[in-house]
C-alpha cells in the first residue's frame, strides 16, 4: 500500500514537473514549428532569477507566503527578457527555413545561453528552499508528502485547463488554432501571424521560466540544471506528437508514473524510464500519441 | 532542346554535389603529409590530432545522412559503443589496436543493424529525436552500470599493435597514424560510393521520396545502408578516442557529443568527404582557442560561431572552396 501511494504521489509529481518543462516547448512547436533547443535556457532563467529573488526577500525578511507571487514574477522577467532577446534578436530572421536548421540554430543560442548563466550568477551554486516548507507536509496512507509537490501538481493542472480554455474558447486562442493549422491561410483571413508568433514564444518562454521558478526551491539551481531539462521536454514533446498539448499531459503522466515504478522497483532503470517510453510510443504510433497524420508529397 | 535540358540537369548536380573523385587526389599528399608531421610533433599534438581525426570519422558518417536530408541527433551512441568496445576488450585480455578498431566497428554494426530497422521509418525531427532517444538510453544504461564504472568511467589498457608494447610518444604516433589510416580508407570508399547510382539517389531522397520509389529504388534500404555505414565510422572513430584519451565514460553517448558532431558538420558542410575533417580541424582550433582565450566561456564562442555559420554560410566552410574552383 504504502509502495502504491508512494508510485502515485512520485509519479504525479514527476509528470507534474515535465509536464510543466515540456508545454511550452509543445506550443512554440504546434504554432511556430520550432523546435526550441533553448527552451532549458528559459528554464534555466527562470530558476536562477527566482532563486535570486527568494534569497533576498527572506533576507530582508518580507512576508513568507508572498514568496510565492516572487516565483511567479520572476518567471515573468526572466521570460519576457530572454524571450524577447531570442525571438526578436534570432527566430525572426529564420522563419520559414528548414525545421532542423531551426532546431541547430536555437541549439547555438542555447550553448551561448548556458555560458551567459554563470557569468551573471558565478559558478556557485544559488539556493532558495525557504517556500519549500512552508506549505508543509500532509500523511497520505502513511507517508508523509510535502504539500508544494502537490502544488506543482495543483499547478500543472491549472496550465493544462487554463491553456485548453484559451485555445478553445478565446478569440486570441481560436488565432492562435488557425494559425497552427495553416498559417497562410490564417493570414489571408487577417490575423497578424508575425504577432501570434512573438505571443506564443513570450508564452511558451514564461511557461519553460515557470517551470524553473517553481523547481528552484526544490533543487539546488547550479549551471547545467537546464541541459537535463531540453532532452526530457523532447522526449515528452515527442511522445504526446509535435504539438499537441493534450498529448503533452497523456505522456508527461505515462513517463511520469513508469519513472515512478523504475525508481521504487528497479532503480537502475530511472533514467532508462522515459526513453523506453519514447521508444516504446513511437513504435506504436510513429508520429507520436496525439499527432494528425501527414499527407505524403507526391 | 531536350538534351541541353538534360546536359543543364548534369551540370547543376555537378555543382552542387563536386564529390567523387576528384577530391580523391588531395586524400592521399594529405594523408602522407599527417603521416610525416607525426614524427616532429610533439605527444599532446598526436592525442589531440588523433580526437580530431576521431570525431571527423563520426562526422563523415554523419555527413552521409545529410546528403538524404538527414540528421542523426544521437550518434554519440556509435561513438560511445566504439569506445566501450574498446573496454570490453580489455576484459578479455584483448588490446591490439587493429582489433579494438575492427571490434569497435563490429559491435556498432550490430547494434545499428537492428535499430536501423525502427529508424529508417522516421524522417525530419523525428528522425533526429529518436535517434538522440537511443543514445540517451545508452548513455542511461552506462551511468547505472557498476561493471562499467558508473558515471566515472574506466581507463583503458595501453594499446599494443601485433604483440608489441608501445608507450608514450610512440603510443601516440602509432594511434595517430592508425586513425590517419582509417580516416583515408574511409574517405576513399564514401567519395566512390558518392559516385555510385545509389550515391546519387541520396540526395534526391531529401528532395523527394516518393519519386525515389516511382524510380525503383527503396529509401528505407538506402537510409538504413547509409545509417549502419555510418554507426560503424563512428564507431571507429569512438575506438580511437579511448585509445588516444586512455579513458572512457559514459558522457560520450549524452546528448552534448551528438551535438558536437551535428556542429562540425554544420561547420565544415557536407559537400565533400574533406569537409568532415576541415569542420573538425576548426572545430578543435576554435575549442582550444576558446578555452586557452576564455576557459569558462568557450561554448559562448562556439554558440556564436554555430550562428553566424547557419546564418551567413548555410553549406559550410568547405563552400568557400568550392566558389574559388
Amino acid at each position: 500500500m504504502l509502495t502504491l501511494v508512494a508510485v502515485v504521489t512520485d509519479g504525479l509529481t514527476y509528470a507534474a514537473w515535465i509536464f510543466l518543462v515540456g508545454v511550452g516547448m509543445t506550443l512554440a512547436f504546434g504554432v511556430m514549428k520550432i523546435l526550441n533547443v533553448a527552451h532549458g535556457s528559459f528554464y534555466t532563467f527562470g530558476a536562477y532569477v527566482a532563486a535570486t529573488f527568494v534569497g533576498y526577500w527572506f533576507a530582508a525578511g518580507g512576508a513568507p507566503l508572498a514568496s510565492f507571487g516572487l516565483l511567479l514574477l520572476a518567471a515573468a522577467i526572466a521570460s519576457l527578457v530572454s524571450g524577447l532577446l531570442l525571438e526578436r534578436g534570432l527566430l525572426q530572421f529564420l522563419y520559414g527555413r528548414d525545421e532542423v536548421v531551426v532546431a541547430l540554430a536555437t541549439y547555438a543560442a542555447f550553448l551561448m545561453l548556458e555560458d551567459i548563466v554563470p557569468l551573471i550568477w558565478g559558478l556557485e551554486a544559488v539556493s532558495a528552499y525557504q517556500p519549500y516548507s512552508l506549505l508543509g507536509t500532509v500523511s497520505i496512507g502513511g507517508l508523509t508528502v510535502n504539500l508544494y509537490d502537490m502544488g506543482l501538481v495543483a499547478l500543472a493542472t491549472v496550465i493544462a485547463l487554463g491553456s485548453w480554455v484559451i485555445l478553445a474558447k478565446t478569440p486570441q486562442g481560436l488565432a492562435v488554432q488557425a494559425v497552427m493549422h495553416d498559417s497562410e491561410g490564417a493570414a489571408a483571413s487577417g490575423i497578424n501571424v508575425g504577432r501570434v508568433y512573438l505571443y506564443t514564444f513570450l508564452i511558451s518562454a514564461f511557461l519553460g521560466a515557470l517551470a524553473g521558478a517553481a523547481t528552484s526551491p526544490m533543487v539546488s539551481v547550479a549551471p547545467g540544471i537546464g541541459v537535463e531539462v531540453v532532452v526530457i521536454s523532447f522526449a515528452v514533446v515527442v511522445i504526446g506528437g509535435l504539438g499537441s498539448i493534450p498529448g503533452a499531459l497523456v505522456g508527461a503522466i505515462i513517463v511520469g508514473l513508469c519513472r515512478a515504478i523504475a525508481v521504487n522497483f528497479a532503480p537502475y532503470l530511472e533514467l532508462f524510464a522515459i526513453y523506453g517510453v519514447m521508444t516504446a510510443v513511437l513504435l506504436v504510433r510513429p508520429n507520436g500519441l496525439f499527432a494528425a497524420p501527414q499527407a505524403r508529397k507526391i | 532542346m531536350m538534351s541541353s535540358k538534360t546536359h543543364l540537369a548534369a551540370a547543376v548536380v555537378q555543382s552542387n554535389w563536386k564529390l567523387g573523385h576528384q577530391g580523391d587526389r588531395l586524400l592521399v599528399p594529405i594523408f602522407a603529409g599527417l603521416v610525416v608531421a607525426s614524427f616532429f610533433a610533439p605527444a599532446w599534438l598526436l592525442s589531440n590530432g588523433a580526437v580530431t581525426l576521431a570525431r571527423a570519422l563520426a562526422v563523415l558518417g554523419l555527413i552521409l545522412m545529410l546528403r538524404a536530408g538527414l540528421v542523426s541527433f544521437g550518434q554519440g551512441l556509435y561513438f560511445c559503443l566504439g569506445g566501450y568496445s574498446v573496454g570490453m576488450l580489455d576484459l578479455v585480455g584483448v588490446s591490439d589496436l587493429v582489433l579494438r578498431v575492427l571490434g569497435a566497428g563490429a559491435l556498432c554494426f550490430v547494434v545499428a543493424l537492428p535499430v536501423g530497422f525502427l529508424l529508417r521509418r522516421y524522417r525530419g525531427l523525428f528522425f533526429a529525436m529518436l535517434s538522440l532517444a537511443f543514445s540517451m538510453l545508452l548513455f542511461g544504461l552506462l551511468v547505472r552500470s557498476q561493471t562499467f564504472g558508473s558515471t566515472d568511467g574506466f581507463n583503458v589498457v595501453p594499446t599494443t599493435l601485433f604483440g608489441a608494447s608501445l608507450a608514450g610518444q610512440q603510443l601516440q604516433r602509432v594511434i595517430f597514424i592508425a586513425a590517419a589510416t582509417t580516416g583515408l580508407i574511409c574517405c576513399l570508399l564514401t567519395s566512390r560510393y558518392f559516385d555510385t547510382v545509389v550515391g546519387r539517389i541520396a540526395p534526391a531522397l531529401k528532395d523527394n521520396e516518393v519519386r525515389i520509389e516511382y524510380l525503383g529504388h527503396s529509401g528505407l534500404a538506402l537510409i538504413h545502408f547509409e545509417y549502419t555505414i555510418a554507426a560503424i565510422m563512428t564507431g571507429f572513430g569512438g575506438a580511437i578516442v579511448a585509445m588516444a584519451i586512455g579513458h572512457i565514460d559514459p558522457e560520450m553517448a549524452y546528448w552534448t557529443t551528438s551535438g558536437d558532431i551535428v556542429f562540425i558538420a554544420i561547420l565544415g558542410g557536407h559537400t565533400h568527404v574533406l569537409a568532415a575533417f576541415l569542420g573538425s580541424v576548426v572545430f578543435e582550433l576554435v575549442h582550444t582557442v576558446a578555452l586557452w582565450l576564455t576557459p569558462g566561456t568557450w561554448r559562448l564562442i562556439l554558440g556564436a560561431v554555430l550562428l553566424l555559420l547557419i546564418l551567413k554560410l548555410p553549406e559550410g566552410l568547405w563552400s568557400l572552396f568550392r566558389r574559388r574552383a
